[in-house]
Parts: structure tokens; sequence; C-alpha cells
């Protein structure tokens, strides 16, 4: 099973859950972003390449799947306006097992955070604005899976 | 002629002042840094966008390509800062 959505809308972390622990495995495993607030943070702005992230996601969902025996996975991202404590980003994996459960929510964030086509731009109360740089952490974190 | 295309993103699109452009296909050994060299040239606003092409990505037909890959028969080029999704 494989279910992704990108769009403006919020999610419900729980039904979402809900849907995997549905699916007959013995595991499931979820990861949720969400705005960090602080130093004056007004909002952070998510753009993406439409044409194109859709069908980005779902490769690296495939790929998700190549690695692991995975039942289901579910991938929610949010672009446009959002606010401190929004959520930004699920993703919801189950198999029969809890290793390949965790593993492969790991796989699935360290991998949308560096090969998806979005991002994102801050806007402080001061007035500044500043588009968010690629941090060479993501990167490292996205080469451990090799 | 065939037409090429661009789509601009995040700080490299508000450096150009929009979305994208339809461009003269520029053929098909034509690689991508030496598109951006040119467009580069145009000065103003692609000037300051493509000062440093290492900090620029690229996705020819929505599928990300090295900056060295030739342009081929692609009919979408997008230009864009290294992504910071999740």
């Amino acid at each position: 099973m494989i279910d992704i959505a990108v769009g403006t809308e919020d999610f419900d972390a729980a039904m979402l859950l809900a849907e995997l622990e549905g699916l007959g495995g013995g595991a499931v495993a979820s990861f949720t972003g969400i705005v960090r607030g602080g130093d004056g943070l007004l909002s952070m702005r998510l753009d993406h390449y439409p044409a194109m992230t859709q069908a980005r996601v779902h490769e690296i969902v495939e790929e998700a799947n190549r690695r692991w025996p995975l039942l289901g996975v579910v991938v929610r991202h949010r672009v446009g306006e959002l606010t401190p404590g929004s959520r930004i980003v699920f993703v919801g994996t189950a198999s029969a097992h809890r290793a390949a459960a965790l593993e492969a929510c790991a796989f699935l964030i360290d991998w949308l955070k560096t090969s998806a086509p979005f991002w994102k731009k801050e806007s402080f109360a001061d007035g500044r604005q500043n588009w968010v740089e690629a941090r060479a952490e993501d990167d490292a974190a996205k080469e451990r899976w090799g | 002629m065939e037409r090429l295309e661009i789509l601009y993103f995040a700080w490299v699109r508000e450096a150009i002042g929009q979305d994208g452009e339809t461009i003269d296909h520029p053929g098909a050994e034509m690689r991508v840094i030496d598109l951006i060299e040119q467009l580069k040239a145009r000065g103003g606003g692609y000037a300051q966008a493509f000062a440093d092409p290492q900090r620029l990505r690229a996705a020819l037909d929505q599928a990300f390509v090295p900056l060295t890959a030739t342009v081929g028969h692609a009919r979408e080029l997008a230009l864009f800062p290294p992504v910071t999704g999740g």
C-alpha cells in the first residue's frame, strides 16, 4: 500500500497511523515534522515543483520498498504558508517487524529532505526573510543509506 | 523550431523575477552549465541568480541531473537551489 499526498491541507496523523495499523503487520513506525519556532520566526513558506514532486516522492517510496519488506507507506508533505507548531511532513511505515518499519521510516525522511523538490523560506518578526540553506548534516544523513 | 521551457524556483525565481520562460531549444549537445552561463550573461537578476553555479541544481523533464548533463531532447529544464524539504 502506497499513499502519498502533497498539498496545502493539514493531516491527521492518528488517522494515517490507523490506516497503517490495519495492514496486518506487527510494526508501524512514523515521523512527523513540525515547524520549529524561536528566533522570532513568524512563518515558513514551502514551495515545490508541482510537476515533479509527486513522482519524485513516489520514486523515493519505491526505493524504500526495494530495500525493506514493507506492507505500507504513507507520506504527507505540506506546501504553502505554515506557522510555528504546524505539521509539515508525515512519514509512516508498516512492516511485519520493527526493524524494517523503523529503518525505512528514517530512510524516507532523510531522502525526502535531500532529494525531493521542496524549498523553505522563513519570515521573521523583524522583517527578515530568508531561504533555508541545505545542510551538510542532512546530506550526510542521506549518504549513510548508501 | 523546438522550444525549451525553463522553470525557476526559490531564490532563483525571485532574483530573475519570473517563474519561467520559453526559449528556442539550444540543441541536444548543449550542457546545462553552458546554458546557465548564457543566461547569466543577460545580466541583472540573471547575473545575480547564476553568479555561483555551485549553488545551483537542475532537473530535465522532471528528473534531477548534474549541471554537466546535456539538454538532449528535453522539453523542460528547471533551475533551483539545493532542496530543503521535510
